[in-house]
């Protein structure tokens, strides 16, 4: 029954929202209690699931290659607690930052039509009820990131919209070939299938059509272009809900499908997607490197952290995986976290542009903290959690003898550096420039949110050890698919 | 654009249509049929009577907003799902009762058609608020 929570109390919530879109305060109050309540359901999850091993759902009592099964492994469970953290942090900074025009024309509903969308992607057995969750997440995603219609935003929609149809396009047509193929869409049946029949032909053609699929979500080298070009455009709040959430289930699902399918030409597709995540660390951090909008910057640093998790997801021994979860738990607090602080900085001085900014140190010494915390977790200083997450997958890199893509993801790290100290140098630390216009009040909640975000984040590596044995669980049971298998079909 | 010939034809044809709409979803669970066409013939009807008479006066026509009609639909799709739990079953499970039985014909009802109905209402809801939308200019 619980299983069904994560799915069905964001669509209860997104009814109740949509029955009162008239009064914005009880949206506001509401939103926040709701989003609270969904973190402690994924966080009653978690603590269940780490107890009792995978947990299945048969919906609608249709057993299991028939029906659509739910699945909760540590993955999905980490996932799940990990968003619904960052939408409630999220939900803390709106009504201060998001104009009232915005928030009445149905904001609050649409995120939760999101994280229902995210959740469902994230705890589904079956590969076609997950392409139903991708839909249902990125129609949310369409009209939030186009929400209040500025020519911009709308500039920025359309590619985001024809990227997004096209990323589908090749998602279908591989559940086609797999469908036509195996004749099942069942995740642990199909993974079945493909260890026990001696010969299925063209299953390397739908993975890579996958590949291509969720490269794209996940905003992999050479499909991350559409990023940087739209997740700028809608106010901060709605980027750093994407950021943290949206990209990130197509890594989520990329780490599902590599340790459930890839089964014939493993060497080929370790290489290939080596070569894939050294080079959109590198290209990633470059591009950033050029820019001079605080959002741009960070946009491209997501394209760049992107492939830290794909090495480690590659790599595939459990240590490897382990500081691939965590890095991408780290990434999604810490990424979520620069944004915000990015609008805090919006919201006092009225600007993105780092040309157009300074003294904020001098100033607001507390908001520039909140920038510092996060943006030198993305960087990887110890001794907070980006350091550790490199640190082990740079570890489990060494281990594997995987010399090459380590040795660029350390170089990489120190671009990164470079980029997080160019923003606090041109926003904070340069002297006020003479043209600024006169500082604007940040509001309370806006400050509250980042607060407990950077809280967030500095607990995540103060706890590296207990997260890390979470995450090693996971990872173990990643890959080991037969765990997978036998909790869903319950069978050798 | 104002035609008569068009508005008596939509004035007809409205309660036609949403009478055959729900016809079309009733029969929907084991003969061609459902929520989502049943949907779509009723969202046809209100919106043959906006081409005939334009958005505004259908919107004062009927006394419920597309926007919570589609919120209403989900919600009836979500609670069919919740009776299955009173029996123990997983969620979504089909339960049925039999309203009337007898040696030649059975009713039942059950919560897939309280499902469908959902599916009906935010279809059509869905379909009046586009094309609404889009026609309101």
């Amino acid at each position: 029954m619980i299983l069904v929570l994560p799915i069905m109390l964001p669509l209860l919530f997104m009814v109740a929202l949509i029955f009162t879109r008239r009064w914005l305060a009880f949206q506001q109050v509401f939103s926040l209690i709701a989003s609270f309540a969904l973190t402690f359901l994924s966080a009653l999850l978690l603590a269940e699931v780490s107890r009792k091993g995978i947990m299945t759902l048969q919906l609608g009592g249709w057993p299991a290659p028939y029906g659509i099964t739910l699945v909760v492994d540590l993955l999905s469970a980490i996932m799940l607690t990990t968003t619904s953290f960052v939408a409630l942090v999220v939900m803390i900074y709106s009504p201060g930052f998001i104009d009232k025009e915005r928030q009445t024309a149905g904001y609050y509903p649409l995120v939760f039509g999101l994280l229902m969308g995210v959740n469902g992607a994230f705890i589904t057995g079956d590969i076609f009820n997950m392409y139903v969750w991708y839909e249902v997440m990125l129609t949310s995603s369409f009209v939030l990131i186009a929400l209040g219609g500025s020519a911009e935003q709308l500039r920025g929609s359309v590619k985001y919209v024809t990227i997004s149809f096209v990323a589908s396009i090749f998602f279908v047509s591989a559940i086609g070939i797999m469908y036509g193929q195996a004749g099942t869409l069942n995740m642990a049946d199909l993974a079945y299938k493909m260890r026990s029949w001696e010969e299925m032909p063209y299953m390397n053609s739908a993975l890579m059509l996958f590949f291509i699929a969720f490269s794209i979500k996940a905003a992999l080298f050479p499909f991350f272009f559409w990023l940087p070009a739209s997740y700028h455009t809608p106010p901060v709040a709605i980027t750093a809900l994407f950021a943290g959430t949206l990209t990130k289930v197509g890594i989520y699902t990329m780490m599902r499908f590599y340790s459930l399918f890839v089964v014939e030409d493993v060497m080929f597709w370790k290489i290939f997607l080596l070569v894939i995540a050294g080079l959109t660390m590198t290209v990633g951090v470059l591009m950033a490197a050029s820019q001079f909008d605080i959002r741009k910057i960070l946009s491209f640093h997501i394209i760049s952290q992107v492939g830290y998790m794909v090495m480690g997801l590659v790599i595939f021994t459990p240590q490897a995986v382990a500081a691939a979860i965590y890095f991408t738990v780290h990434n999604m607090l810490s990424k979520t976290g620069t944004f915000l602080a990015g609008g805090l900085v919006y919201q006092r001085s009225g600007s993105y542009d780092l040309k157009y900014l300074g003294g904020l140190y001098k100033s607001m010494p507390f908001l520039a903290l909140l920038f510092f915390v996060p943006a030198m977790s993305l960087a990887g200083i110890p001794p907070l959690p980006g350091f550790f997450g490199k640190l082990f997958l740079v570890k489990g890199g060494f281990a594997a003898g995987d010399y090459l893509i380590t040795g660029v993801a350390i170089a990489v790290g120190l671009f990164t550096l470079f980029s997080m100290v160019k923003i606090w140098n041109e926003a904070y630390w340069k002297s006020e420039p003479e043209n600024m216009p006169a500082p604007s009040r940040v509001s309370n909640l806006t400050l509250a949110a980042s607060s407990l975000l950077v809280l967030a984040v500095i607990l995540l590596g103060v706890f590296v050890g207990p997260v890390m044995k979470i995450t090693h669980e996971a990872a173990v049971q990643l890959t080991d698919p037969l765990i997978y298998i036998q909790a869903v079909l319950g069978k050798q | 654009m104002e035609s008569v010939i068009l508005q008596i034809a939509a004035r007809h044809m409205r309660p036609i249509l949403i009478v055959l709409s729900l016809v079309v979803l009733y029969r929907g669970h084991n003969e061609p049929g459902g929520g989502f066409i049943g949907g779509l013939m009723l969202g046809a009807a209100f919106i043959l009577y906006a081409m005939a008479f334009g958005v505004s006066k259908t919107q004062k026509s009927i006394s419920f907003s597309p926007v919570t009609m589609t919120a209403l639909g989900l919600l009836i799709a979500l609670l069919s799902g919740v009776p299955a739990l009173f029996s123990g079953s997983p969620f979504m499970t089909g339960e049925w009762i039999t309203l009337f039985q007898h040696t030649v014909v059975e009713l039942k009802l059950g919560t897939p058609l309280l499902f469908d109905v959902g599916v009906y209402l935010t279809v059509a809801g869905m379909l009046m608020l586009v094309m609404f939308s889009i026609m309101e200019d």
